[in-house]
């Protein structure tokens, strides 16, 4: 893909805090018009990575390219063009939420001041706090913050929105006005980066994904490349386990065993060659008795859990 | 703070015109004997007090939350992202530090005039050097001396803005910044340290009698002028060098 068509390109963009690397040498690259979705664990260096895209922090090492401008030597130029959510949001808390705008989009040179109060206003209807705007932040909850947080990335019309988990601390409803949100920016050419820990979020709304774990770029692609990768199964629901397995490996399968009493057999389906139905074929002939046939896809989900690890633990 | 600040110039007032029958002379304050002749001397007599501890406590709190304090509330990297430019908001930051340091001084020489003017006579005011001037001639003088210690206060802010660039913690700014200030202060007692005192921030800070005397004489401003400018240039160099670069991870 052209440089020209990269909203965000990264070149072994690596950032090192002491001895610990939090993002090793990733190469990230953002379509025009994408809404790209940056997956992992907690600590996995989406955050890390987020900053250094901003010219927040400066890369260890590699380079960073935001809008075709290098970051964050061309912060200037770039910034104005995008709007950003980072690691949860930032308000006065004795400002009301609508002061809090203002006083962030003056900071912003670029913001013409004239249209300042409509586009507060605006940008307050859009996350549904207009009922609110008059409330001091500390009366917020977090939802309320959080959805204030996305309302000044909306200040102006951006070309690119940078999303750090946005629908961190919102409701159900919240959520999902959160994902109508984002369809509708995508849908007038706004590309959105949005990350998030949570796969199912994503999945929902996203044309491509990228999947960060331990600092390391795992996965990267189209969501439906990213589905390929997973190779279809097939799983047996039988009470003749070596038997089937038999069958099962004689198609040149490779066969994972029950793990406890009554699981399924579960084997991958190698080559696209075999047909499913002549396994089924193979294995009642086979005098297999077969309670349950499936052909599985692997969902985004198993794919997700697959490359970052499960478990709770914080890999470093 | 600038209510309490006000404070100052009020209490020492009502102390005066309370006790006025023991007032002993020299003793206390500088200046604090002439408050029963004029009331213009409340606001020398609460500069006097206020400028060696509550107005460099005042500055340094707010010069400590410049930067340190736009970090803990998590604004720091939103007003950076905006896009405010880091240069652009160092130098809002020290403008409002700034701002601050004349609106403190102007709250205590507001309120001391304006209290010293119920409690105690006005009219000619005797000068240090023994002229009479008129009341107005005084005032423009005690707006000489607002600026003076406005002026005297500038390195400080200065010193403050580099401190807060350094923590997310805003307090830790405000302390180091108020220890900074006494810390010069002491220094500027010891007479062994005698070659050392031109060069402390805190060395002209009293020196703001000079415009009670006529003529007036400059001298101690123009020398607290450029000893406030070089501690502005020093710690704005280390505030920017520290800055700049900084990785923001707050």
């Amino acid at each position: 893909m052209s440089q020209a068509e990269l909203a965000i390109e990264t070149r072994g963009l690596t950032k090192q805090f002491g001895s610990y690397a939090a993002v090793k040498s990733i190469d990230l690259s953002v379509p025009h018009g994408s809404v790209f979705g940056f997956l992992g664990p907690n600590g996995s260096g989406k955050t890390t990575t987020i900053r250094m895209l901003l010219g927040l922090a400066s890369p260890t090492s590699g380079e960073a390219r935001v809008l075709g401008a290098s970051m964050p030597r061309e912060n200037a130029t770039v910034l104005p063009r995008v709007g950003a959510l980072v690691e949860g949001p930032g308000f006065y808390p004795y400002l009301s939420g609508a002061d809090n705008l203002r006083r962030l989009d003056s900071a912003d040179r670029y913001a013409p001041s004239r249209t300042r109060s409509a586009r507060v206003a605006d940008a307050l209807e859009r996350v549904g706090l207009s009922a609110t705007a008059a409330k001091k932040v500390k009366a917020y909850s977090l939802g309320m913050k959080q959805r204030l947080g996305i309302a000044n990335a909306l200040l102006t019309p951006r070309e690119l929105l940078i999303l750090d988990e946005p629908t961190n601390g919102l409701d159900p409803q919240g959520t999902r006005e959160v994902r109508t949100l984002v369809r509708s920016l995508a849908l007038q050419g706004t590309t959105i980066f949005v990350s998030s820990h949570l796969l199912a979020e994503i999945e929902q709304i996203c044309t491509h994904a990228a999947v960060m774990s331990a600092g390391n770029l795992v996965a990267q692609g189209t969501l439906d490349e990213l589905r390929q990768v997973g190779r279809p199964r097939v799983r047996v629901s039988t009470a003749d386990v070596p038997l089937a397995t038999a069958v099962l490996e004689k198609f040149g399968m490779t066969v994972v065993p029950p793990t406890g009493d009554g699981d399924d057999l579960v084997a991958v389906l190698g080559d696209a060659s075999v047909e499913p139905d002549a396994i089924v074929v193979a294995l009642v002939r086979a005098r297999v008795r077969v309670r349950g046939f499936a052909v599985e896809t692997p969902s985004l989900e198993d794919r997700f859990v697959s490359l970052t690890g499960e478990g709770f633990n914080v890999d470093h | 703070m600038l209510a309490a600040l006000a404070a100052v110039p009020i209490l020492i007032a009502i102390a005066v015109r309370v006790t006025r029958a023991g007032s002993g002379g020299g003793a206390g304050p500088a200046f604090l004997d002439r408050i029963e002749n004029n009331g213009l001397f409340v606001v020398f007599v609460a500069l006097g007090v206020c400028v060696p501890l509550f107005l460099p406590l005042t500055v340094g709190v707010v010069a400590g939350d410049t930067i340190a304090g736009e970090a803990s509330h998590g604004t720091l990297r939103y007003l950076l992202i905006a896009p405010a430019g880091r240069i652009r908001l160092l130098a809002v930051k020290y403008v409002g530090a700034a701002v601050f340091s004349l609106a403190a001084t102007l709250v205590v020489c507001i309120a001391g005039a304006a209290i010293g003017f119920i409690l105690f006579p006005s009219g000619s005011v005797a000068l240090l050097s023994g002229d009479s001037v008129s009341i107005v001639d005084a005032l423009g003088r005690s707006l000489l001396i607002a600026l003076y210690v406005t002026v005297s206060l500038l390195g400080l802010s200065a010193i403050g803005l580099f401190l807060s660039t350094l923590t997310d913690v805003p307090v830790g700014a405000m302390a180091a910044t108020i220890i900074f200030s006494v810390a010069s202060e002491v220094l500027d007692q010891l007479p062994q340290l005698d070659w050392l005192h031109p060069w402390l921030f805190s060395n002209y800070w009293l020196g703001f009698g000079d415009f009670l005397r006529d003529p007036i004489s400059w001298n101690a401003f123009g020398q607290n002028a450029a000893l406030q400018a070089g501690y502005i240039i020093v710690f704005a160099a280390l505030a920017y060098g520290r800055f700049a670069a900084k990785d923001i991870l707050s």
